[in-house]
């Protein structure tokens, strides 16, 4: 019993991460229906970053958030007004397509630059610290700071979202770009300010996720898939959901693997084919009119 | 008719306007001054809309085809011409419905052009809006909804405030209350062009008409000196 409490909390503390990952990515595609394949890539970009920091200056990876979250939001805002802004229109598949290269480009980029060799960021003693719970179930101080990151990340952006000028502009531009226009804002600055609000959080993402385990040039793509699992599962439109969905996500991967470590993947994409095939509008999307 | 010595606040000048390689306007000139109300009415694709949608930037044309307050504007994107003081009320409404009555009309002032214009004065002068201030702007009866997008375009200190078929599937009992409110709206030192097909209300708000039809000005004159014969000939072209 103690076992799968502890089994289903791991997975309740990694689905922290799944959601960092998905709220990105939900983001840009609520405010201008952009799907960002290299989504996935720009984690791992912003974890090689975090690693040059760490090593260039000494400094622990959580102070390197300081940089690598600016210099990722910098990144955003660029991508977005001097090559993403081109692609948008009516139809769907341009940016698909130029994200996609992206993707590729990066991948490249960072196999040449830092080999395909396993990296991982030290975080030093907090690394393999833990808290007791209660009798039997320990919690590591990492992976549970990782879950309230996760947290008040979501609750940041939902406040920004729905309580500030920035979001009112997100939301009315995702509504209406003409009329938005008309009321005198550029659309292509609030979709470079999206992007670079996403990669901020990718930033966060990418940190935490070197932190926790090795990474290389080539998992962007599965992270991308954990990311785009946790939207659908949570559904479109809904912030919370998709920290839900990060949950459910993480959660079945951790039984699975405990199950049978080769499941966990597996796990994962069963629990999301069944919440598509049960709920197909996700567990909390927002109905729009 | 006497001309003010003062510059226009806007002049449309010898304005050819085209969707793709449809030409929607012919050579079209007009005048607005400042503090005054000027009609623009005409039948179904006269061009009225499309007239608006080029002034507030929605379309491109040569820059000096339309001044406004002395700088030319033609090709200016609709962001920077809202800077400027230009707000368009369009056709339909066209709320956000992502966002509550309150915040339509924020984002309606987000350009912080200063004035006598904010939500305090703009739910005196549409008192039901600031009932409704925090229902979604979807939730609102048609008359309010227009409401909401005059009081939107009012949120940004406009110096001229263009109204696209603001009576458009209204009761007349509503279209008369939006209507009412026209004065306060100029008396606060704006220009405002009304785009109408509800002629009677148009003919009675403002000071001088323009006549569409098929792109080209029909028709022009001082709104009390213009006869129903003059304006159905010019209206429909016989």
């Amino acid at each position: 019993m103690i076992d799968w409490f502890n089994v289903i909390l791991q997975g309740v503390l990694v689905g922290g991460l799944y959601a960092m990952f998905a709220a990105g990515l939900s983001l840009i595609f609520g405010v201008m229906r952009l799907v960002n394949i290299a989504h996935g890539d720009l984690i791992v970009l912003a974890a090689y970053i975090a690693l040059v920091t760490t090593e260039a200056l000494g400094i622990g990876p959580l102070v390197s958030l300081l940089l690598v979250v600016p210099i990722m939001a910098a990144i955003g805002y660029a991508l977005q007004r001097l090559i993403l802004n081109r692609t948008l229109g009516e139809d769907l598949l341009p940016p698909l397509l130029v994200t996609f290269g992206l993707s590729v480009i990066i991948q490249n980029g960072l196999l040449t630059l830092f080999t395909a060799d396993d990296r991982k960021l030290q975080a030093g003693s907090i690394d393999v610290a833990t808290v007791r719970l209660f009798e039997g179930v320990y919690v590591g101080i990492l992976p549970f700071l990782q879950f309230v990151v996760a947290i008040a990340v979501i609750a940041a952006l939902q406040f920004i979202f729905y309580r500030t000028a920035l979001g009112r502009a997100f939301r009315a531009t995702a509504d209406s770009q003409e009329v938005a226009q008309l009321m005198g804002l550029d659309n292509r600055h609030v979709f470079a300010l999206a992007m670079a609000l996403s990669l901020a959080v990718v930033a966060i993402a990418g940190v935490f996720l070197a932190i926790r385990a090795d990474f290389d040039p080539s998992i962007g793509p599965a992270r991308l898939i954990f990311g785009f699992e946790a939207v659908i599962i949570g559904g479109l439109g809904s912030l919370w959901g998709t920290f839900v969905g990060g949950l459910v996500l993480g959660v079945a991967q951790a039984i699975g693997a405990h199950i049978n470590p080769g499941w966990q993947i597996l796990a994962g994409h069963i629990a999301f084919l069944v919440i598509l095939a049960v709920r197909p509008e996700g567990l909390f999307a927002r109905v729009r009119g | 008719m006497s001309e003010s010595l003062a510059p226009p606040l806007l002049a449309v000048r010898q304005l050819d306007a085209f969707y793709g390689d449809f030409q929607a306007l012919f050579d079209l000139s007009m005048e607005v001054r400042s503090g005054e109300a000027v009609a623009v009415i005409g039948a179904n694709g006269a061009g009225k809309s499309t007239l608006l949608k080029t002034i507030a930037g929605l379309l491109q044309a040569r820059p000096e085809a339309i001044v406004f307050d002395g700088e030319p504007i033609g090709d200016k994107p609709a962001y920077a011409i809202a800077a400027r003081g230009v707000a368009l009320v369009p056709e339909g409404r066209r709320l956000f419905p992502s966002l509550s009555v309150e915040e339509n009309l924020l984002l309606g002032g987000q350009l912080k052009r200063h004035g006598p214009w904010n939500l305090r004065s703009v739910y005196e002068l549409f008192p039901v809006l600031g009932e409704r201030r925090d229902l979604p702007s979807t939730a609102l009866s048609g008359g309010q909804q227009q409401m909401v997008a005059i009081a939107r375009g009012l949120m940004s200190n406009p110096k001229l405030l263009l109204c696209d078929e603001i009576s458009l599937g209204l009761a007349p009992i509503v279209v008369r209350e939006i209507y009412a409110r026209l004065p306060a709206i100029l008396a606060a030192g704006t220009s405002v062009v009304l785009v109408e097909q509800d002629i009677v209300q148009a003919l009675k708000a403002a000071q001088r008409v323009y006549c569409l039809q098929e792109g080209w000005v029909a028709l022009t004159g001082a709104a009390k000196d213009l006869s129903r014969e003059t304006i159905a000939a010019a209206y429909f072209g016989m």
